[in-house]
């Protein structure tokens, strides 16, 4: 695992972005930017990262940057790739570039798996990143694939009949995983030397890597923007999101929680779970603690922790 | 040394696409595009090109690696059709908005519903605003010519500007022609390699696609409406250069029979070949008919056919797409607004046809010159717009 003074000092996501105070997002991008092994491309999909970093005519990223649509980073990735390798059998080009794509939750888990489907099944040599703040945080809350039971969005409101998001999130990495591809991993950024560790793994990978790392978001999920560390803490002390990785088809779990604290204790501070403390929807926390339960034995058992 | 090659329409693309030293395709097959990607790959796969061929899952995805690999400095080309052209339309617009030289090979069908394979120009009229440079042709070998020529177009950095080569899907598609191919190294002369203006390198980083504001998109706008604007130098420039290479001289229209034509026909595509044949045989009886056919049609021609049309009575514009809701189909609509804003009166009427590929016979060519014959001689339009060979 790397350690704090191996890290460079040199910030290749610099500081003046516009993203909210608290927000995951930025601070996944930095710690990435620390990983690097080498000359760097970004593909950022359509999302906060990217409406926030480079609003015209200034840019938060000291590396070549290209955003192009919401739903196709994947693909980006995938052209800008062949280009370097067409252009090295010409001549025309030299060195190995890193390439990078960045998504969040809404361009990865919906509109862009198609597209991030077909390039891990062409096994393009680049690291995709998912940041899941879990809703479509950017265009105002609503909900996405990625968005956990019972949370109230903008389009899963927590009304009196229906409490929120009445279904469970999406198995993302198993999807990935299920690709055949060499390296897919979780993450979390209260676990810095972890994730950056995986960021330099899934770049070292030959071919396609995944990363889904968890991103909180102080404005949607409703909660200090002081606390983000703590509450990506928080999410994996519940076990609500487990961190492991899938190295050729291998399960690892690489933090281990004998102990875990309840769910309450990850859902408390957010405001997007708040109407679930009332009396009638107490049934909604016992299902989401049913859920978490039932994935953490399903990971474990997946790694041979079991 | 040229020589002669039995080749359909997709065939003379794939082959002109060979010879270019294309260094990205990205494609997804779509009937009848289809004969494009699989002649192309087996280029690929017998090692006779460079090309790295990314066989996406979708035409979306074909114009995003499109882009991608463009914007890094490749030269790229990808072909489509019909609901793939369609698929695209979103970044069909921020291709050519971050001013990616990409080539893309059209063949012209229809849009669904009821799905059908066949031809009609639906497809890429439901994208003719997206800032690209069109190009549409008669037969196989001006397939072959333009492909070349759109390469240089587009790359010229006082361009910047994708290029789309349409052709009639079946009709060129998948019909064999004898098309006069250049030598390799003589077209590897004339396209040489891409030599891109910026791009994405890691010695040089730069930021591609920034969120743009209500204080300077419309500029970026602005600047891709003049890349258009000033695009015909470079056009008639590469026309030129390829006419010395060939001898076969392109411009941005064509004309038949228009030095002294009292009436005319205006059409797109594979129809201009069979309107020449009825036009020929109407000459030799006495009749003074002509054709016009933009070979470009964005930019459009405005002064090459209002030079043409100058001295003419009345005017017929085939339009193989309709634009439901509209006064009149889109070429017709262009030619129109290019007259009154020339304050040209002239008898014009639009013919709707060949839609989902129903034919458009000779007989049925005729009849429209001997319609605008009439309309010339009575100054009467009865049926402004007029659909031809469908039953009512």
């Amino acid at each position: 695992m790397v350690r704090l003074k191996e890290l460079p000092v040199e910030e290749l996501f610099t500081s003046g972005h516009r993203l909210c105070a608290g927000c995951g997002a930025g601070i996944v991008a930095r710690m990435t930017m620390k990983a690097l092994r080498g000359p760097t491309v970004v593909v950022n999909a359509t999302g906060c990262m990217e409406v926030a970093s480079t609003i015209y005519p200034y840019t938060a990223w000291k590396v070549p940057w290209v955003h192009v649509a919401f739903e196709n980073a994947a693909a980006v990735a995938s052209g800008i790739e062949a280009a370097y390798k067409a252009m090295m059998k010409r001549n025309a080009w030299d060195k190995k570039v890193d390439i990078i794509a960045f998504g969040g939750d809404g361009g990865t888990f919906d509109i862009g798996i198609q597209a991030l489907s077909g390039a891990l099944e062409r096994g393009h040599d680049f690291l995709y990143i998912c940041y899941d703040n879990e809703a479509y945080m950017n265009t105002g809350i609503q909900r996405s694939g990625a968005t956990p039971h019972g949370a109230a969005t903008t389009t899963s409101p927590a009304g009196t009949k229906i409490p929120g998001k009445p279904e469970f999130k999406k198995d993302f990495i198993g999807i990935c995983a299920a690709h055949g591809i060499e390296y897919a991993a979780t993450a979390s950024p209260a676990y810095w030397n972890d994730y950056i560790t995986k960021v330099r793994k899934g770049l070292e990978v030959d071919g396609p890597a995944v990363i889904h790392v968890f991103s909180p978001c102080p404005l949607g999920m409703r909660f200090d923007s002081a606390k983000s560390i703590e509450l990506a803490r928080l999410a994996v002390q519940t076990r609500y999101w487990p961190v492991y990785e899938v190295e050729k088809g291998k399960y690892k779990l690489n933090i281990r929680v004998p102990k875990p604290k309840p769910i309450e204790d990850f859902l408390k501070p957010q405001g997007r779970f708040r109407h679930l403390f009332q009396p009638q929807f107490r049934y909604v926390i016992d299902a989401l603690q049913r859920h978490v339960d039932e994935n953490w034995k399903r990971i474990t058992e997946l790694c041979g922790e079991a | 040394m040229s020589k002669i090659l039995g080749l359909t329409g997709d065939g003379a693309v794939a082959y002109a696409v060979k010879q270019c030293n294309v260094d990205v395709v990205a494609a997804y097959p779509i009937t009848p595009q289809t004969l494009i990607v699989e002649e192309f790959s087996e280029y690929v796969h017998n090692g006779e090109v460079h090309t790295e061929f990314v066989c996406v899952e979708s035409e979306h995805s074909a114009m995003s690696a499109c882009v991608g690999a463009s914007l890094t400095g490749a030269r790229v080309f990808t072909a489509t059709a019909s609901q793939g052209l369609a698929l695209m339309h979103e970044m069909l617009y921020i291709a050519s908005s971050l001013r990616c030289p990409i080539v893309m090979g059209v063949v012209n069908r229809t849009l669904s519903a009821p799905i059908n394979i066949h031809c009609d120009h639906s497809d890429m009229m439901g994208s003719r605003d997206c800032g690209w440079i069109q190009i549409y042709v008669e037969n196989a070998q001006e397939a072959y010519d333009w492909i070349i020529q759109a390469f240089r177009i587009a790359e010229n950095p006082d361009v910047l500007l994708p290029v789309t080569v349409n052709l009639d899907a079946f009709i060129l598609s998948h019909s064999l022609e004898g098309v006069k191919v250049l030598d390799d190294v003589e077209v590897e002369k004339f396209v040489s390699t891409r030599k891109p203006v910026l791009s994405i390198n890691p010695d040089k980083p730069i930021t591609v696609g920034a969120l743009c504001l209500t204080d300077f998109f419309f500029e970026t706008k602005r600047q891709h409406v003049e890349a258009m604007n000033q695009s015909p130098k470079t056009i008639s420039k590469v026309n030129r250069e390829f006419a010395e290479l060939t001898g076969r001289g392109y411009d941005f229209i064509e004309t038949y029979g228009m030095d002294d034509a009292e009436v005319a026909i205006i059409c797109l595509g594979s129809t201009a070949g069979t309107a020449k044949a009825v036009a020929k045989s109407m000459r030799a009886n006495g009749k003074k008919v002509g054709v016009i056919k933009p070979w470009v049609y964005r930019p459009f021609p405005t002064e090459q056919i209002v030079k043409t049309i100058e001295n003419i009575k009345a005017l017929a514009v085939l339009d193989r797409a309709c634009s439901i809701g509209a006064p009149y189909g889109p070429l017709c609509s262009d030619v129109i607004a290019t007259l009154y804003k020339e304050g040209i009166k002239l008898n014009v009427f639009n013919v709707i046809y060949g839609l989902g590929g129903r034919d458009m016979t000779p007989l049925d060519i005729e009849a429209v010159f001997n319609e605008t014959l009439e309309i010339a001689k009575t100054g009467v339009i009865k049926e402004p717009v007029k659909f031809v060979g469908v039953r009512e």
